[in-house]
């Protein structure tokens, strides 16, 4: 009895108001206020225009979606509580603890959509689908190979940056493509605060790795950096195969694939490298893009003639902090 | 000499972007116990986008409070944002704010640490700004 209880270690209780990396209040106040539901977004708006897709359009929306499931789940249920447990500060446990349950929020909100604009019998092939589906399950196992116990926590978080802010691209592709084409709108504003999330996540857990290897000795930040460099590869090839069988019949993979690039390149910021593919590789169809941020029009001042007067958009400027 | 302001917060994107970029910048603090490193005489604001999901707090604190001295606001000519565009409508909202707010031209808008085809743009913007800003001063 008394040796059990001597073995067993206790947490200290967290205290908020001793800080030691700032960035973890910050970010914790921003996931919070930042809480959801997908009952929030209306998504039965969507019935008619689902109708108006051809059923291959509608397969493969489900077929993505169950994907972009997939990775939830694994996120929400080995993910985030492996990173849990490799924790510097308390304060980081208790944001990977919000990580987790928003996963699970992202996860419930794909079936959402399906109980409201599909059958369960499309639904359940579909994600049966995903079961068999060898690109899918490769990218999964690719992940969790370095989730497993024991394994290095600062590859862990790698693998973690490139499952937040690469792997899920393939699939939020369609639903910016379908809004740029005024299609399935209710259904983008969900994923659009899905993508909000998983910046967030990608961000915090990058910068948590950059923090880790501000510790390491030169040649174990090369070897981290080089495992990181083939693990995208890896990943890149599978997402490749991935697209392209999604994507071929409807004629969009080329386009997807700049889409990867561009947010591969993204990825490996967050964790503080340089991106790989270059600028041309990487030119996102404007289209989709201003599916992701709408309302944010390009703002180029540089390209006028210099003397032309651009301000912002009307924007909300108060903030208790400005003093004029 | 005309010049560059910037924050950049423990994550650093903007701070590797102006690496990059080659040019002299002025860092104004994380900490605001840090002294404020000396001011070019006119420059261009960098500023990274903190919003949450309404919007609110694009700006960083240490931004806000910087912008909040007059002498630092009368020498400000413009402002570049940095932010991700997975924020949605709030892309580089900081951008928009700090342009309504200071009357200054909203220059451009870049994603995280910047590619190579942000850099070119901002190195040849800046320099093509500050030439026709000294021709129209001569
Ligand atoms: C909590 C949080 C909120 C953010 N909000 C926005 C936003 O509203 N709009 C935007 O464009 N970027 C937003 N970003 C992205 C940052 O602006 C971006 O990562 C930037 O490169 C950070 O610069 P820094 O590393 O120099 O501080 C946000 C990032 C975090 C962590
Ligand atoms: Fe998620
Ligand atoms: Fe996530």
């Amino acid at each position: 009895m008394k040796d059990d209880a001597q073995r067993i270690a206790i947490p200290r209780a967290i205290n908020w108001n001793r800080l030691q990396d700032d960035k973890d209040l910050e970010v914790w106040n921003r996931l919070t206020v930042n809480f959801w539901l997908p009952e929030k977004v209306p998504l039965s708006n969507d019935v008619q225009s689902w109708a108006t897709l051809t059923p291959e359009e509608q397969t493969l929306t489900i077929r993505v979606f169950t994907g972009l499931t997939l990775l939830d789940t694994i996120q929400n249920a080995v993910g985030a509580p492996a990173m849990m447990a490799d924790a510097i500060t308390p304060h980081e446990e208790a944001v990977l603890s919000n990580v987790a349950f928003m996963e699970a929020v992202h996860a419930r909100s794909y079936s959402s959509i399906f109980s409201t604009l599909c059958s369960t019998k499309e639904v359940d092939e579909a994600f049966r689908w995903s079961e068999e589906n060898p690109h899918l399950q490769a990218k999964a196992r690719a992940v969790l190979e370095t989730y497993a116990p024991g394994a290095d926590p600062l590859k862990r978080k790698i693998a973690s940056v490139f499952l937040e802010s690469f792997l899920f691209y393939s699939g939020f592709y369609l639903p910016m493509y379908w809004s740029s084409r005024a299609k399935l709108t209710n259904t983008a504003d969900l994923i659009r605060l899905i993508i909000r999330d998983e910046a967030v996540h990608g961000y915090y857990i990058g910068y948590k790795f950059q923090r880790g290897m501000e510790t390491q000795t030169e040649a174990r930040r090369q070897e981290l950096k080089d495992y990181a460099f083939n693990l995208l590869f890896e990943l890149y090839d599978i997402e490749s195969r991935y697209t392209e069988e999604l994507y071929d019949d409807i004629g969009l993979t080329e386009e997807v694939k700049v889409f990867l690039h561009y947010n591969a390149n993204k990825a490996l910021q967050n964790l503080g490298f340089e991106a790989l593919f270059p600028p041309e590789a990487a030119e996102v169809n404007p289209a989709i893009l201003a599916a992701l941020s709408p309302d944010s029009e390009n703002h180029d001042f540089f390209s006028g003639s210099g003397s032309s007067y651009v301000i912002g958009r009307a924007v909300a400027t108060e903030d208790e902090d400005w003093d004029f | 000499m005309p010049g560059l302001v910037y924050f950049s917060s423990a994550s650093g994107n903007t701070a590797r972007f102006i690496g990059q970029l080659g040019l002299a910048a002025a860092r104004i603090p994380v900490s605001p116990k840090e002294a404020l490193p000396e001011l070019p005489d006119d420059y261009v604001l960098i500023c990274p986008t903190y919003a949450d999901g309404e919007g609110r707090g694009a700006v960083p604190k240490q931004v806000i409070r910087f912008l909040n001295a007059p002498e630092h606001r009368a020498r400000l000519r413009g402002v570049i944002a940095t932010g991700n565009r997975n924020f949605g409508r709030f892309y580089g909202m900081a951008g928009d704010v700090i342009a309504a707010k200071c009357n200054v031209p909203l220059m451009y808008k870049f994603e995280l640490a910047g590619t190579t085809a942000d850099l070119a743009r901002v190195r040849e913007g800046l320099s093509k700004f500050w030439g026709t800003e000294c021709l129209m001063t001569a």
